[in-house]
């Protein structure tokens, strides 16, 4: 089994605190950490790896910090890390990302499996997962909280798909492209055996250069075809809290149920 | 191009911005602020700056090629499953329609299923002015390739201006594939949608940071400009019947033989689960103490007709399935009511439900970040105050 697996690194949002007064965000000294929902990435693509044998190879797209976050994952155990880092990917909306992780792929060569999270907690857009299988020609199964079945032989996935009114079991060809939930899989911890390989690893930082086919046009801030022009506070919520205080649970209980009926909501 | 811009004029060196930046991106240097290679140009900073010194650079190269001014028309992906219509796609068909109004242009509906026509229909009662109709066995349970192959034919000959896709799974699924293939613009999880008046652009906002800060996006230079909305945040239009509008049936792009993909089975949830188009959801926390917790929590919710949601520490525990989790590493909700049970309200959970109408806090501890963002608060056991609550709702709405 050849596993791709994608991930970002992303500010630790455990450290942001909100600003009362700006209501912007403050935070204290600055830490990263990859994305959640990439880390259940890495691990699923490890167990494939444990249960099929093969490699498993993980990509990130991002400033030269993000160096550390491959390491991190080379601790879990994965294989082999490859980092994208150039001024000219700098500024990528999940267009520009998606075609830049499509052809480093192209230029890893052949897989079986390209795995990612469902998003990432920073810009919550998870449109880069899918944006990448259509890069790529490939089929995508977002959402997937559970792979049922993997046939490498005979290149058949059936997976479960966790969407609002419950849950789909899918079957597809090989190769695809998996997003992943928080449920599938508990992450395991890194062992010191990875974590000294990833120390002495050398992760090859891959340019726009070392892409073959890269359009120059496509790529970063000038290939991306949204842009932000404008950032602001989110409005803040309207009205003081109503703090219900009767002399016993009883009445708080009548108090409340009139109140919130009293917002014509039911 | 650097992606921040530093008006070295207004820059007073305060050094806030610095603080600001998620990313350790800014620095001060000789009173001056400094960027460097960790900036993401994500804008966070933009608010932090009180002399309005910090800017992210606008011009950008203009698409050449096929003109712009020849996509017009407003089209909604109207979301069905097992027949019926999902209500994101009703909450788009009415802001659509405003955005085509805006515009002078008309509405497209898209709908795709099997026996589908009374979708079609409705979506003209709804406000769609023409409705492309795709009719067949091979669409009836959505999956990506006939799906978007399907729409991605129906873009390249009608060129649509506006492209909108509720934020669901399905839409979000289907969205990114989309507008990857046809090389444009795609903003996510919408909670803002607007017509620039001087240059017709869509205006697309959406919360990032966990809803720290709002962003609005423009695609300038690409079409259709697409985006996704989240749920319950436009208005439920009102059906009208007698409106009249064009129905045309469209054949599927693939044939059978061409999707790789198949649906064996589908596990329906309860209602209860289905948190993204519950008007009510009543949520428990660290405090439910347990599965069995959970039940109270469950006959509140049966009585007002919610929802059950949960905080993450809960699911995280095994007292309740993932499909319950609200928050950054769960699902975002914005219901009418949402009453938080046990929940101390980390940061993660509040950024999933603090955009929610009416927010109803239980908690024992009075110093819970959770009171932070309610309207209404009970410092009290859950395990009394809900039961009492439930009894009252009982009575009141004669159930």
């Amino acid at each position: 089994m050849k596993i791709i697996v994608c991930i970002k690194q992303v500010p630790g949002i455990t450290d942001v605190k909100i600003n009362p007064e700006t209501n912007t965000l403050i935070r204290e000294g600055v830490s990263s950490i990859i994305n959640p929902f990439d880390v259940y990435a890495i691990e699923e693509g490890l167990r494939l790896k444990d249960k099929f044998g093969g490699k498993v190879t993980v990509i990130s797209l991002g400033p030269p910090q993000s160096i550390k976050a491959l390491k991190e994952a080379v601790g879990m155990g994965a294989d082999e890390a490859i980092q994208l880092s150039d001024r000219a990917f700098a500024g990528s909306d999940s267009w520009a990302t998606s075609y830049t992780l499509a052809l480093a792929i192209k230029k890893i060569g052949n897989f079986d499996i390209i795995l990612c999270g469902k998003q990432a907690i920073d810009g919550d857009t998870g449109q880069v997962g899918p944006g990448l299988a259509s890069q790529l020609g490939i089929t995508q199964l977002t959402y997937v909280f559970k792979i049922i079945r993997l046939d490498p032989e005979a290149g058949a996935i059936t997976v479960e798909r966790l969407l609002e009114e419950g849950r789909e079991i899918v079957e597809a060809r090989l190769p695809v492209l998996l997003t992943v939930v928080k449920d599938i899989n508990q992450p395991r911890q890194a062992t010191l055996s990875h974590i000294r390989r990833a120390s002495k690893l050398l992760i090859p930082t891959w340019t726009a250069a070392d892409l073959p086919g890269a359009d120059s046009s496509r790529l970063g801030l000038k290939g991306s075809p949204t842009q932000v022009i404008k950032i602001f506070s989110p409005p803040k919520r309207e009205g003081a809290l109503d703090l219900i205080t009767a002399d016993n649970i009883e009445q708080s209980a009548i108090i409340l149920a009139d109140k919130i009926i009293a917002e014509k909501i039911l | 191009m650097p992606l921040l811009d530093v008006d070295k004029d207004k820059c007073i060196g305060c050094g806030n911005c610095v603080d600001a930046c998620p990313f350790g991106a800014l620095s001060l240097v000789d009173d001056m602020v400094v960027v460097n290679d960790k900036c993401t140009g994500c804008g966070a900073c933009l608010l932090a700056c009180p002399m309005h010194a910090l800017n992210l650079p606008r011009e950008r190269p203009k698409a050449t090629g096929e003109s712009l001014s020849s996509y017009s028309g407003v089209w909604v992906w109207v979301e069905q499953f097992n027949g019926k219509t999902c209500d994101i796609s009703l909450e788009m068909l009415g802001q659509g329609r405003k955005l085509a109004d805006r515009r002078k242009t008309a509405l497209t509906a898209c709908v795709l299923g099997h026996k589908v026509e009374h979708i079609a229909k409705d979506a003209i009662s709804f406000g769609a002015d023409r409705v492309f109709w795709i009719d067949d066995e091979s669409v009836a349970v959505y999956r990506t390739a006939p799906y978007a192959s399907a729409l991605i034919h129906l873009v390249r000959e009608y060129k649509p201006e506006i492209f909108l896709l509720g934020a669901s799974s399905r839409g979000r699924d289907l969205a990114g594939s989309i507008a990857s293939i046809l090389y444009t613009g795609l903003t996510a999880d919408c909670t803002g949608l607007d017509i620039d008046s001087e240059s017709g652009l869509l205006l697309q906002t959406r919360p990032a940071f966990g809803g720290n800060i709002m962003a609005t996006i423009i695609c300038p230079n690409h079409r259709p400009q697409m985006a996704t909305v989240r749920h319950r945040v436009f208005e439920m239009p009102v059906a009208d019947p007698r409106r009249q509008g064009q129905v045309i049936a469209v054949k599927a792009a693939l044939s059978p033989e061409q999707i790789t993909t198949k649906v064996v089975d589908f596990i329906l949830e309860k209602d209860e689960v289905n948190l993204a188009d519950a008007r009510v959801i009543v949520s428990g926390g660290h405090g439910v103490g347990g599965p069995a917790g959970f039940e109270t929590l469950h006959k509140l919710a049966d009585v007002l007709g919610g929802a059950v949601g949960s905080s993450r520490s809960a699911v995280d525990a095994g007292w309740i399935s993932y499909a319950h989790q609200v928050g950054q590493t769960g699902r975002t909700v914005r219901p009418d009511l949402y009453i938080a049970c046990g929940i101390s309200g980390q940061i993660q959970h509040l950024a999933g439900m603090k955009t929610s109408r009416v927010i109803v806090a239980i908690n024992t501890n009075p110093d819970a970040p959770i009171f932070t963002v309610a309207n209404y608060g009970i410092v009290g056991d859950l395990f009394q105050v809900v039961p009492a609550l439930t009894e009252q709702f009982k009575k009141k709405l004669h159930k």
